[in-house]
């Protein structure tokens, strides 16, 4: 049905936001924990893009969820910088042949899946809890936000990955 | 010039990273000192739609919860109606400088240092800036955005949060601050050394606000300490609101506030 790649990112940007705006942001599991699985858009996103469009979506994408959560742009500048970063963290963890036409997800194993998936939760975490806070005296709250949310973040992404996986790239 | 623009062309991903992330600085560092950015926040047409689109479904859930709470409240007040013996009718409205308007919570945080809540009333229900907000419990927060159906509230749970709080039955004020750590708990501080404190007494609002009324409670005293130049009290206040399940809160509006200010104004001025 969804074969045209336009179609499918739009909606899946729009569902990403929804989901994360009206479910995982009231979560507030154990108190406090609220996981960012919108990150999910950067693990799906084709891998032979546009870049700059990418870097666009991803800010987009981020400062939506801002809008909503009133959290100034601190989504967008996660979600940016995770966007930004993906190519490198790409060829970190598949070698670098994921530049090479015949390059699909398919032909990557499971373990260099999730470290790229946790890896992009990583960098997304990093970004958000430190400019979140922006005070270095409060460097182990920082540090537990991002480990204790980032493991639920993994540990929904994962599910959801698999639950919504796709058969394209 | 040319090598200038090849040299741009040539890292547009870089460059386009940075001006993006420019813009992300600049409105997060900036509402940091400031107020929350007027033009992005959760108090317009969709988000307040989608919002409230969803907390009339959730509602549904917690009615009879909510109901139970109302009426407990209204028990409280006419007690206290009954013992002072002023009983109106429906149509007397009481006159004074407060106005009170009801209003829902779509959208609730309390996880992170800057809290905001977004309520599903606005300018046509006469909502302004800089309005108080409370619960029947307590006080939750300051309007800070309004647009026509809906406003934010800045919650008191908000590092930038600074309200005139007091010692009951004393005139010692302080000002209320959150440290951001524990979403029961927020911060009196400047409480004079010369004050009696004691655990378990009760905040409330000062009188130093044209915002709240005096006397709104906050919450209890659960431990104190000297602040560092042993000058004043920093207090650490458990609060009377489960700031994890609020449904309806109440927007107060002072008539004088006006008033107040360009009183305040002009004796700055001379």
């Amino acid at each position: 049905m969804l074969t045209s790649p336009i179609a499918l990112n739009t909606i899946r940007f729009v569902l990403l936001v929804l989901a994360q705006v009206l479910i995982f942001n009231r979560l507030n599991f154990l108190g406090s924990i609220n996981p960012m699985v919108y990150v999910l858009f950067f693990y799906w996103y084709p891998i032979r893009i546009n870049r700059p469009l990418f870097l666009f979506l991803g800010f987009l994408l981020g400062f939506s969820i801002d809008i909503f959560l009133d959290t100034m742009a601190l989504h967008a500048m996660a979600a940016l910088t995770v966007a930004f970063s993906r190519p490198v963290l790409m060829r970190f963890c598949f070698g670098a042949n994921f530049e090479f036409q015949g390059f699909t997800f398919k032909s990557t194993t499971k373990v260099q899946r999730v470290t790229f998936l946790a890896l992009l939760i990583l960098v997304q975490h990093i970004v958000f809890f430190t400019f979140e806070m922006l005070s270095f005296s409060h460097i182990l709250l920082i540090l537990k936000k991002i480990v204790f949310t980032g493991i639920l973040t993994l540990v929904l992404c994962v599910l959801l990955s698999s639950l919504f996986a796709t058969e394209t790239d | 010039m040319q090598r200038i623009f090849n040299f741009i062309l040539n890292n547009k991903n870089a460059f386009l990273y940075v001006v993006l992330l420019l813009f992300c600085l600049v409105v997060t560092i900036r509402s940091h000192s400031y107020h929350q950015s007027r033009f992005f926040n959760s108090s317009k047409w969709l988000t307040g739609t989608i919002l409230s689109a969803q907390t009339a479904i959730t509602d549904y859930f917690h009615l009879k919860e909510e109901n139970q709470r109302l009426v407990k409240e209204n028990e409280q007040l006419r007690l206290q109606l009954f013992n002072d013996g002023n009983l109106k009718t429906q149509d007397e409205v009481p006159t004074g400088a407060f106005e009170v308007i009801n209003a829902r919570i779509i959208k609730n945080t309390y996880a992170s240092p800057r809290n905001y809540i977004t309520l599903n009333k606005g300018e046509t229900d006469g909502i302004e800036q800089d309005m108080g907000v409370i619960t029947p419990l307590g006080v939750l927060g300051i309007v800070e955005n309004t647009s026509a159906g809906y406003a934010t509230v800045q919650s008191v749970l908000n590092t930038k949060s600074n309200i005139n709080a007091k010692i009951r039955n004393t005139n010692y004020f302080g000002s209320l601050i959150w440290d951001g750590m524990d979403y029961d708990v927020v911060q009196l501080v400047d409480i004079p050394r010369s004050a009696s404190v004691t655990v378990g007494d009760t905040i409330t609002t000062g009188a130093m606000s044209s915002i709240f009324p005096e006397n709104i409670p906050i919450g209890v005293i659960k431990k104190y300490d000297l602040n560092q130049n042993q000058s004043s009290y920093t207090i650490q206040v458990d609060l009377f609101n489960d700031m994890a399940n609020i449904k309806n809160v109440y927007i107060i509006r002072n008539k004088d506030r006006q008033e107040i200010l360009e009183l305040q104004k002009s004796t700055n001025a001379n």
